[in-house]
């Protein structure tokens, strides 16, 4: 009768384990579809099954225990799923963002709960609690959606939803006064630009919302280099300009977090240092392979090089492999002389920085880099609470999906009326971000853009 | 004694006396002037974009306006044809002197209706309920039901520059108590205002400094019983003109002279954003340099030509210089200023989706007084208001039409649920289910419903059947036959530029490539069906996965239609909800979640308690 509703079921914050409750009649089918262990939808009731978490594109996100619980004894009286995922925010939220993508509806606030009521679960008292907890906590979010997306990236969207209306309008006009010859007539030739702007634009709120929950969540930052490069001196470097203190949290991801750093208010979550305060060569010891693999869990790499060194096979492969990847490269020990053929390795300038840790050479510029290469000037400092904004993403790249459908109609050559319902549907997701009817700012678009009547 | 009595002889009350009488109840319509039955005081055209899909709903209901409008149109034609099948519709332009009296016809000639000329200025009422009217001279005439269906009428003001008169168009009698007295009863009054171009003398027009617009060169009909009554050649053709920069500048300078600017300092009525006057589109859109006027005949048997888009308030002065400095009508002679119209409505939250009202029992309105504009969202609201009279005399349950099965039912819906700013005019954008309300397919949709209520007969129904089953057999066909790929074929393909199969593929795998038509499948293929029928499973072949996709989105709307509130519900008891959310459902009093929803100003959050609310209090059933 109800969709399927998730929500985070533990508080949050660092704690050893968090637990990610789904409830409907899809719950089963849903994390099914996610979790790569066994068949789930086959599950006996109140069972729980060992796997892991992959996402669209088979990539495994968390190792988990699921518990697989039956409508109708359940706390919801629904299908229940409950997924233990390892602590920490950032596995904790992927989680919640993947069932967010595969057709789960964020719970508002004590909804499990009246569910539990309006299946016959819980009686009255219960409910009337809740339901002063509905309005409580419903005026908070009313208010925290207003400004849940930081001023950029709402304005961005608020762009965006401007252009479409005016879109919308104007092939409604077309449809509903067809005889006005000097309204501009819509057409799926005159849409493609317009649609590929739309298009730009969502892709470009969705980096920089991402960027706004790196802000809350730390970049995942991992140091690359040969023994004796100088990682630790960088490290340390940055650290001592912090004043932050190194310590070993179970955060993030479940290899050891090395330190934070608040690089001009973005923080740095440095991981995989195993290697970094040893003397051991971590590319050798690990091998390449797993180098490879260390490098995609960072959001962002620091991949430092000796000046006075040359450059082996294993560190050429490594710099060819950064591809896209957001990376900065650190040419250590420029006091030494130079032993790093630059043109050879062919990096980009803008990606390189020239330091002498020891003599602290070259650390304001490596921070100015970091800041430039997220964006992160664009963002204002406003923090966006983090549930809002993972709904937010979620409504956004369904939209993303429906705009390629869209321009997948265009190619289709079918009637503009068709594709505007598309369209309008993905202008009333991008609404639901905050929040305002179509109807009544479609017509006011129509009547106040467009000179028609009688 | 009457079973039922229509108060209005406007297209809504026409429709409604129609109704009740072919359903066999005695009625009586009253009409200030039988000579204006049916009367067109504005536009002379019937259909336009969605309107004309109204039309077709009201015939496949079994109402009258496209069969009266069919026989009586000086030209017709398909808008949007060049566009997708869900934004089709016709436009015919109306004769204002054949209409009134065909349609004048049809109602004398069903026995169970009688005609009265009278002004109705009372009800007759007995504790809540309707009991009758009463008209200007204190006479009573009982009846069970009544339906009032006054349009303009209600303390209806003229306003010409700085003139306001108290009477209705064609300087009839408004009504002037009927509004105070239902104010009295409880209604909720508003004022609305609309305005009309002048008419001019064709004689006195340069038609060589205009465009033509003739009809289309292909028979239509907006009656799916009735076959084409008008010859293509003889069609009436309009005309194209432009405003121009002198006509902008007479505007501007004499601006304070029109009762909308300033002319007049009391006015209260909120005109149709859709009908800006030209004041209104000269001032707001400073830069732009022409308007579009279309220049459309009245009638055939008289030379009054209609000039679209020029609506202004302006004094008679100001309205000749105006009019003479436009392309063609330099010498024009003016029959008819232009004026606007102020008269009251009652605010539409006060109705049932039944359009019975919630203050009075056994009283209907429909049409003009419930604050929508157009003659055919007057007649399809005349035409539900009569038939669900009708159902609650025979102790039937009412015909509530969805906002997935017609426009009527978005027309209604939006209505009671969401109120007015201004007149209601349809609009496509208007119907979220747009690609279902087809023009193609209202029958389909709709005349089932008509047989059931006994306004659709054996034989209409027989016919509808027959397209069904023949629809479900093409489609069949379709799917079934494989077209193989012989050199004549491949010949004809490359003959109309059309990529030739690999394979041989189906017909319904063919139909559903953009390039491909069914006029193209006939030249490969005997295609053994009626040219209806080919463009029924063409749209349903080559749209089907927006269709589908429309379909499921009805079906979520009707899911939660399905949760009823209960008609006693007190809001006041339901705690926690939001103030605002609260008033609001308190004034349109949702019958379903599904309307509860639309209603603006109720949120989410308040339907979640609302819906918590009605489980506790009222169990399971929710």
């Amino acid at each position: 009768m109800f969709d399927t509703i998730c929500a985070i079921a533990t508080s949050r914050g660092n704690g050893a384990i968090s637990i990610i409750r789904v409830s409907g009649e899809e719950s089963v089918k849903i994390v099914n579809h996610i979790f790569k262990g066994k068949n789930l939808e086959k599950a006996d009731s109140h069972t729980i099954h060992y796997g892991h978490l992959i996402d669209k594109k088979q990539k495994e996100i968390d190792e988990v225990l699921v518990s697989i619980m039956l409508a109708p004894r359940t706390y919801t009286k629904e299908n229940i799923v409950e997924i233990n995922t390892h602590g920490g925010l950032a596995p904790t939220n992927k989680v919640l963002e993947l069932l967010l993508e595969n057709g789960c509806r964020l719970a508002e606030p004590g909804e499990f709960t009246k569910r539990a009521f309006l299946n016959g679960r819980i009686d009255l008292t219960e409910a009337e609690g809740v339901m002063d907890k509905i309005n409580a906590i419903t005026e908070k979010q009313n208010e925290l959606a207003t400004n849940q997306m930081n001023g950029k990236v709402s304005d961005l969207i608020n762009t965006l939803r401007d252009e479409m209306i005016q879109i919308i309008a104007n092939i409604n006009v077309n449809m509903d006064y067809p005889e006005y010859d000097d309204v501009d007539i819509i057409t799926n030739d005159i849409m493609i630009p317009k649609i590929k702007k739309v298009k730009e634009s969502i892709q470009k709120i969705l980096k920089e919302s991402k960027n706004g929950r790196i802000i809350k969540e730390g970049i995942t930052t991992s140091i690359i280099g040969r023994p004796n490069v100088g990682k630790s001196s960088l490290l340390n470097a940055l650290l001592e300009e912090e004043k932050a203190i190194v310590t070993d949290i179970a955060g993030t991801t479940r290899d050891i977090v090395e330190g934070h750093i608040n690089i001009n208010g973005i923080p740095l979550n440095i991981i995989d240092t195993a290697g970094i305060r040893s003397t051991e060569d971590v590319i050798e010891a690990m091998g390449v392979e797993k180098s490879l693999a260390m490098m995609n869990q960072a959001d962002l790499i620091l991949f430092v090089l000796n000046n006075n060194e040359e450059i082996t096979k294993e560190i050429e492969k490594l710099l060819q492999s950064l591809g896209n990847k957001n990376y900065i490269i650190i040419l250590n020990k420029i006091d030494l002389p130079s032993k790093v053929d630059l043109n050879h390795i062919k990096i980009e300038q803008d990606r390189l920085v020239k330091m002498s840790i020891v003599n602290k050479e070259g650390i304001e510029e490596l921070k100015q880099k970091i800041v430039d290469l997220f964006n992160m000037t664009e963002i204002e400092e406003k923090d966006p609470t983090y549930l809002s904004s993972a709904r937010s993403i979620s409504i956004l790249e369904n939209a993303l999906t429906k705009i390629e459908e869209v321009e997948e109609s265009i190619q289709n050559n079918l009637p503009i009326d068709m594709i505007e319902m598309d369209i309008k549907v993905i202008w009333e997701e991008l609404g639901k971000i905050n929040g305002s009817t179509y109807e009544e700012e479609l017509l006011d678009e129509m009547f106040s853009r467009f000179c028609l009547g009688k | 004694m009457y079973e039922i009595i229509v108060v209005g002889g406007g297209h809504a009350g026409c429709e409604a006396a129609h109704a009740c009488a072919i359903k066999n109840h005695k009625t009586l319509l009253i009409t200030g002037n039988i000579k204006n039955i049916a009367d067109m005081p504005c536009n002379p055209h019937i259909g336009g974009s969605a309107k004309g899909i109204v039309v077709r709903e009201i015939d496949a209901l079994g109402g009258i306006m496209g069969r009266i409008a069919d026989k009586t149109h000086l030209q017709i034609k398909m808008l949007n044809s060049a566009k997708g099948p869900a934004v089709q519709s016709l436009r015919a332009q109306g004769d204002k002197i054949a209409y009134p009296k065909e349609m004048l016809k049809e109602l004398n000639s069903l026995s169970f209706l009688e005609i009265k000329e009278a002004m109705v200025e009372d009800l007759m009422v007995e504790e809540g309920v309707v009991k009758g009217v009463i008209l200007e001279d204190g006479t009573e005439i009982s009846s069970k039901i009544v339906i009032l269906t006054t349009g303009t009428y209600l303390k209806a003001d003229i306003l010409v520059g700085n003139t306001r008169t108290r009477k209705g168009p064609h300087d009839e009698l408004p009504s002037n108590y009927l509004s105070d007295n239902l104010k009295r009863y409880g209604f909720q009054i508003i004022r609305l205002k609309t305005g009309t171009p002048q008419r001019l003398d064709r004689k006195t027009i340069d038609f060589s400094k205009t465009k033509l617009e003739p009809g289309d060169n292909k028979y239509l009909t907006f009656s799916y019983d009735l076959e084409p009554c008008y010859k293509i050649e003889e069609q009436e053709p309009c005309y194209l003109t432009y405003t121009t920069e002198e006509t902008h500048k007479i505007i501007r300078e004499n601006l304070n002279k029109s009762s909308m600017y300033g002319a007049l300092d009391d006015i209260k009525g909120v005109g149709p954003r859709y009908c800006p006057s030209i004041e209104d589109k000269v001032v707001r859109f400073a830069d732009k340099e022409r308007h579009q006027l279309f220049l459309e005949p009245e009638s055939r048997y008289y030379d009054d030509i209609y000039l679209q888009g020029f609506s202004t308030s302006m004094p008679p002065e100001v309205q000749e210089k105006m009019v003479h400095s436009l392309p063609g009508l330099e010498n024009a002679k003016i029959v008819k200023y232009g004026y606007a119209i102020e008269y009251d409505a009652i605010y539409p939250t006060q109705l049932n989706a039944s359009l019975e009202t919630k203050v009075l029992k056994n009283l209907f309105t429909a049409g003009q007084i419930n604050g929508t504009s157009g003659y055919e969202e007057a007649a399809c609201q005349g035409l539900m208001a009569g038939i669900n009279a009708s159902l609650k005399l025979e102790g039937k349950e009412p015909l509530i039409l969805k906002r997935s099965e017609a426009y009527i039912g978005v027309l209604i819906d939006d209505l009671i649920t969401k109120g007015i700013r201004d007149p209601y005019r349809l609009l496509t954008s208007r119907a979220e289910f747009r690609l279902l309300l087809r023009h193609d397919n209202a029958d389909l949709r709709l005349r089932e419903y008509g047989y059931q209520i006994g306004t659709i007969n054996e034989e209409q129904i027989t016919k509808l059947r027959t397209k069904d089953t023949q629809i479900k057999e093409l489609q069949e066909y379709m799917k079934e036959t494989k077209l193989k790929i012989t050199p004549e074929r491949k010949e004809i393909f490359l003959k109309n530029n059309i990529a030739v199969p690999a394979a041989s593929l189906s017909l319904e795998q063919l139909i559903k490539r953009p390039e491909i038509t069914m006029d193209f499948l006939s030249q490969l293929i005997e295609i053994p069906f009626t040219e209806e029928i080919k463009e029924q499973v063409s749209i349903n072949l080559k749209y089907e996965g927006y269709i589908n996709k429309a379909y499921k989105e009805a079906e979520k709307l009707i899911k939660l239609e399905k949760k009823k509130i209960p008609a006693d519900i007190d809001y006041d008891l339901v705690k926690n909800i939001a103030s605002e959310a609260r008033q609001k459902l308190k004034e349109v009093r949702p019958t379903t979640i599904a309307q509860a929803i639309r209603i603006s100003g109720v949120n989410p959050a308040d339907i979640s308690i609302l819906s918590v609310y009605l489980k506790k209090e009222y169990g399971k059933d929710e």
